[in-house]
């Protein structure tokens, strides 16, 4: 169903190595520089050459929220994309292909063949022609007039010299021609929005959050698919002045990040899952230590290396119970690629304040997805504060690291300055930083620190805005999701209500601290309630239940490594108010 | 040596003496120790290059050696076990104004925290790493150590190690660290000018210390090194002949060699990096961006 009066998808398939990221990115900046939204998917293998990519690019007149659910262009690189795809066709959609290379399966009612006799109207034999001719004749299906391509590709190519783009234009040319003599097209023009958009994944925004935040100091090991925040904060590192290190495992990162925090930088990195659990000891060493540093956790199928390119929301209980001992920490996980910026920067102020790790928790889908975004959206001056934060020098006498204090913070002191040398420690220590192994381990002592580090998050959920409910309260069902099924329930819900099934939506953004006074209160005016989430088990929901004794009444998972798209999440609400079933998981369609 | 520290006032500077190095506890090592005869070098050396406590950062990871900075007056990072080279190469970079003095043992050093003692002698961080090397795990009251000689009987080897050792000199030479030592903690004068070397050495320095185990390594004692070491400087040795020094360093028999084995200038991690050109240390940098920063990040996206 479509969202805006304009709503297209167009799909690329292929291997990998055929090219498939070219066309895409130029089509994406043709809408983006219209002003039109994006919203992208890249499914995709753990391989460089070979394999099956199928990459979703939707482009529509409002906000979109997912790569929705149908394909009204489908542009087949091989064989294999026309077998596996073909049949999810609609009347009224476009099967774009190279007739020399690739035999059309049976088309169903109403769908387009668009054989493109790809060798006849080549001037080259360069073998990613048949990618730029295809675009050319997806130019003309969607009503753009060829000079707004023309002007795509010459940026797409410029560094590449005169003559690629002559080449790129012309064979573009040849299949727009083609595709104007041969082929109907859409009845639609393609609309302009009010002003240009600019692109960016969920990892660029998280970097570029980071980054807003002053963040001086990133370490990664590279690690599908946390890996955009690598590239991205390396990219930018001079521009910036950023100290961006790849470093030889995710122990070394994780530890780097520690010794880069405690000197004053805010400082942070980036992994998946097994990354993370490497990771993981460090993390409560920064507990301990009372060192701010910021851990984000891109999850991707598990356990174990499990499905590297593919999405999941398995890792919420390894990051709870990340690091031995008991412990403070924030874990966040946000809803939306400009939530992912915006995260940033609170979570920082926010482990200044507390002098704690935080750990942000994303997917691939949200991580890896290219999206639109209004730079106006983008709040590069964010506001900064960091805490109890000692950065002068002084010659009084009598400084402890880890003063007792009310609140339980103690004021921090950098190294390097005069009047305030101190040791911070892993072992547990007394708030001179002696550690208590070193005497008789005191166990009032242990207890007053203990007691200490806890109090610093007796406020911190006041600090932290409680999730709130969206949609109408007289609702059917209310939707409960976490993380980066924001998006897809949102639609979902909107498709619902046009429907006329009333559903509305409590997505969670703040695992720790847990609003849980707050969602008990929500849930107790609904009538039924479903959780949606993307992992076998519902450690979400386990989650929830530990923490406020709620138990729902069904839930929507999925666990294939695909993510959802609005209709499985549709198809789910109603299938629950049809008939009282535990666990809805819907049937991934394609075989992407 | 690292970047001064400039000097944050105008009071006149009172020389220091090793006593001013010490820390607020005593060490709680057992007697005979040859740890203390570390600290006490460490100490020494750092009064006598005119160091004050707050430009230091000594950095540990953890084992009996690991406690050296509770024990000695500067800022200091008692971390996790094996990580303390990470760690000090973050807070090196952190603050590049900082001398920092890495301290552990052969366990934390050459096993658990193996991977990062590899790289960051690759990287030659600009910092000094003061091994105590007892050839046994002591903490953990008694096992084989990377360091353990092969034969060697032990509470994890009852029946003798059958694994060779490591070589920490050759290791390091062959790793890409720029100043490679080894030191006996029964030798404190010796030691002290071996560390005082290193610190102002320009890079990454490692000083691997036998510094004996009384209670639980009776093969590798005070008495076994005194009759065996002998010092590379009274034999003339080249320091910039690294197979030399690779074949000195393989001696483990009659003959030990302490001193520097190795020696030689090459760019530091911190010093190729143009983002550590502004004068203020990048922890200390106010945060947040300008708008022409802005600007070239915005425009990347359209």
């Amino acid at each position: 169903m479509a969202v805006g009066s304009f709503d297209f998808t167009i799909a690329i398939g292929g291997e990998a190595g055929q090219g498939i990221a070219t066309p895409g990115d130029i089509l994406a900046r043709i809408f983006v520089r219209r002003g039109l939204h994006l919203n992208t998917y890249n499914a995709y293998q753990s391989i460089i050459r070979g394999g099956h990519i199928f990459l979703y690019l939707r482009v529509c007149d409002e906000e979109i929220y997912t790569h929705g659910d149908k394909l009204d262009i489908l542009m087949c690189l091989n064989q294999d994309t026309m077998d596996r795809h073909l049949q999810l066709m609609r009347p009224g959609s476009w099967v774009l292909y190279n007739e020399d290379n690739i035999k059309p399966g049976e088309a169903g009612d109403g769908v387009q063949l668009c054989p493109l006799p790809v060798t006849k109207l080549s001037v080259t034999r360069n073998r990613l022609s048949q990618n730029t001719m295809a675009v050319g004749s997806a130019a003309h299906l969607l009503g753009l007039d060829f000079q707004v391509l023309e002007e795509s590709l010459t940026l797409r190519f410029q560094r590449q010299g005169q003559a690629v783009i002559d080449e790129n234009v012309s064979v573009a040319r040849a299949g727009y021609d083609h595709s104007v003599a041969n082929f109907e097209a859409f009845d639609q023009t393609v609309p302009t929005g009010p002003k240009p958009l600019a692109v960016w994944s969920g990892n660029e925004a998280l970097a570029m959050g980071g980054a807003a935040a002053g963040v001086k100091f990133y370490a990664a090991y590279p690690m599908s698919p946390a890996t955009g925040v690598l590239h991205w904060m390396a990219q930018n590192a001079r521009n910036l002045g950023i100290m961006v290190r790849q470093v030889e495992d995710e122990i070394g990162v994780a530890n780097m990040v520690i010794g880069a925090a405690h000197t004053g930088c805010r400082a942070m990195c980036a992994t998946s899952g097994g990354g993370f659990a490497l990771m993981t000891e460090a993390v409560g060493s920064a507990a301990m230590m009372e060192i701010p540093a910021v851990f984000i956790d891109v999850m991707r199928a598990g356990p174990s290396t499990g499905v590297p390119t593919k999405t999941e929301q398995g890792d919420l209980w390894q990051v709870l119970g990340a690091s031995q001992g008991d412990f403070e920490r924030f874990i966040v996980a946000p809803t939306t690629p400009v939530d992912c910026f915006n995260t940033m920067p609170e979570l920082f102020n926010l482990t200044d304040k507390y002098q704690c790790p935080g750990i942000v928790v994303s997917d691939l889908l949200l991580s890896e997805g290219r999206f639109s975004i209004a730079p106006d959206l983008i709040d590069m001056h964010p506001h900064i504060d960091r805490g109890e934060l000692i950065t002068k020098g002084s010659s009084t006498d009598g400084y402890m690291r880890y003063k007792d204090t009310e609140t339980g913070i103690s004021p921090r002191a950098l190294p390097g300055l005069e009047g305030y040398v101190h040791v911070v420690a892993t072992d547990e220590h007394d708030e001179n930083s002696q550690l208590l192994s070193d005497e008789f381990t005191n166990p009032h002592k242990r207890r007053k620190m203990v007691e200490k580090r806890a109090r610093k998050f007796k406020v911190a959920i006041e600090d932290i805005k409680p999730p709130e409910l969206e949609g109408p309260a007289d609702a059917e069902i209310t939707l409960i999701g976490w993380g980066s099924t924001y998006g897809v329930i949102r639609e979902a819900v909107e498709i619902l209500a046009q429907q006329g099934v009333a559903v509305n939506h409590l997505a969670i953004k703040w695992i720790v601290p847990f609003h849980g006074e707050a969602i008990t209160e929500i849930l107790s005016k609904s009538k039924r309630v479903v959780v949606v989430e993307n992992s076998f088990s519902g450690q979400f929901y386990r989650y929830m239940r530990s923490e406020t004794g709620l138990s729902v009444d069904g839930h929507i998972r999925k666990y294939d490594g695909e993510p959802f798209i609005p209709h499985h999440i549709v198809d789910g609400v109603k299938a629950h108010l049809a008939e009282k079933i535990e666990c809805f998981v819907p049937y991934q369609e394609a075989i992407t | 040596m690292a970047t001064t520290m400039p000097a944050t006032d105008d009071k006149p500077v009172i020389p220091l003496t090793a006593r001013d190095f010490k820390g607020l506890v005593d060490p709680d090592w057992c007697a005979g120790c040859g740890d203390f005869g570390v600290l006490n070098a460490l100490q020494r050396s750092c009064a006598e290059l005119g160091l004050r406590p707050h430009e230091i950062l000594t950095v540990s990871g953890i084992g009996c050696s690991s406690n050296l900075p509770g024990y000695f007056n500067s800022y200091g990072m008692h971390t996790l076990h094996g990580r303390s080279l990470a760690v000090a190469t973050g807070a090196k970079l952190g603050n590049h104004r900082l001398h920092v003095i890495v301290t552990g043992g052969d366990g934390d050093g050459y096993g658990i925290g193996g991977n990062h003692f590899t790289h960051t002698a690759r990287r030659n961080v600009d910092l000094t790493y003061v091994v105590m090397n007892n050839q046994i795990y002591g903490l953990t009251t008694g096992q084989i150590s990377p360091t353990s000689t092969m034969g060697m009987k032990t509470k994890s080897t009852p029946f003798g190690s059958v694994e060779a050792p490591l070589n920490p000199i050759t290791s390091a030479i062959m790793n890409g660290a720029t100043f490679v030592a080894r030191g006996f903690s029964g030798d404190v004068r010796h030691l002290t000018e071996l560390m005082k070397q290193a610190i102002q050495h320009s890079g990454f320095s490692l000083i691997d210390i036998f510094s004996p185990c009384v209670t639980f390594n009776h093969d590798n004692s005070n008495a076994f090194f005194k009759e065996r070491i002998k010092k590379l400087e009274d034999e003339g040795h080249d320091t910039n002949d690294w197979k030399t020094a690779c074949e000195k360093a393989m001696l483990f028999g009659d003959t030990i060699y302490t001193g520097l084995f190795f020696q030689k200038q090459a760019p530091t991690l911190g010093g190729s990096e143009p983002v550590l050109e502004p004068d203020e240390p990048l922890g200390l940098q106010t945060l947040g961006l300008d708008k022409e920063q802005t600007k070239r990040i915005i425009e990347r996206m359209m």
